[in-house]
């Protein structure tokens, strides 16, 4: 499995902490991203926002990056601190 | 040479973090400090209250990072950064950036290189709570633009 993580803004779009979803072979951020966004419109419409970054096993990641099973993916805006 | 990391709840004390970075430090002769608090207004709107959020262990990794990476670009001894998480209020201080070197441009310079990269990679969001609601705050474009010196 896949653990997906959400943070912030996009957090409370989706109304959702967290889910996980079986890996498939050769997936890519941008396919499970892509996959993710098929749950409904409020998931398809906050996906597709082009500001939303994506971090694989806890590093920024680019969307042609290979997702494995077991791995921690996030999504999230840009970020804010300091 | 050592970088020590905190990502915390609780404040934290300038007089401390500072005698942290110089008790025994005998090898360097300069310490550049930077310290961020919480405004009371943005874009227009008071803000009354402030919420920080972030990865969890994702954070930690990042500032090691980026703190690791002035190292191999500049001559240091010990790093320091801190970081608060959760509510906080107009005039807390949020983040505290402390460098040591044997002279003081490599401190300085490293200062603002990991105040620049932590407010663009590090996973941390701010939530305000103003007379007018609440919101998420926006990446600024300026923070993004400040990457380009380095």
């Amino acid at each position: 499995m896949i653990r997906v993580l959400f943070f912030a803004g996009l957090r409370e779009q989706l109304g959702c902490a967290d889910v996980s979803v079986p890996a498939g072979s050769g997936t890519t951020l941008a396919g499970l991203r892509a996959q993710l966004g098929e749950r409904d419109a409020t998931w398809q419409r906050a996906l597709a926002d082009e500001n939303v970054q994506m971090a694989l096993n806890r590093q920024m990641a680019k969307s042609d990056s290979i997702v494995r099973d077991g791995d921690e993916v996030a999504f999230f805006p840009p970020v804010t601190g300091g | 040479m050592s970088i020590s990391i905190s990502v915390q709840a609780g404040t934290f004390d300038v007089g401390v973090e500072y005698a942290g970075l110089r008790e025994g430090n005998v090898a360097d002769g300069a310490t550049a400090i930077f310290v961020g608090s919480v405004r009371d207004f943005n874009l227009d709107q008071s803000v009354a209250q402030l919420e920080l959020e972030h990865y969890p262990g994702m954070t930690e990794k990042v500032l090691e990072d980026i703190a690791g990476r002035a190292q191999q670009r500049w001559q240091l001894g010990r790093v320091r950064l801190v970081h608060r998480v959760g509510p906080l209020l107009p005039g807390d201080d949020i983040v505290f950036v402390g460098a040591c070197a044997p002279h003081r441009q490599a401190a300085l310079d490293a200062c603002a290189y990991m105040i620049d990269f932590l407010k663009t990679e590090a996973p941390f969001w701010k939530k305000e709570y103003g007379r007018d609601g609440v919101r998420w705050v926006d990446a600024r474009e300026g923070d993004r633009e400040a990457l380009k010196k380095w």
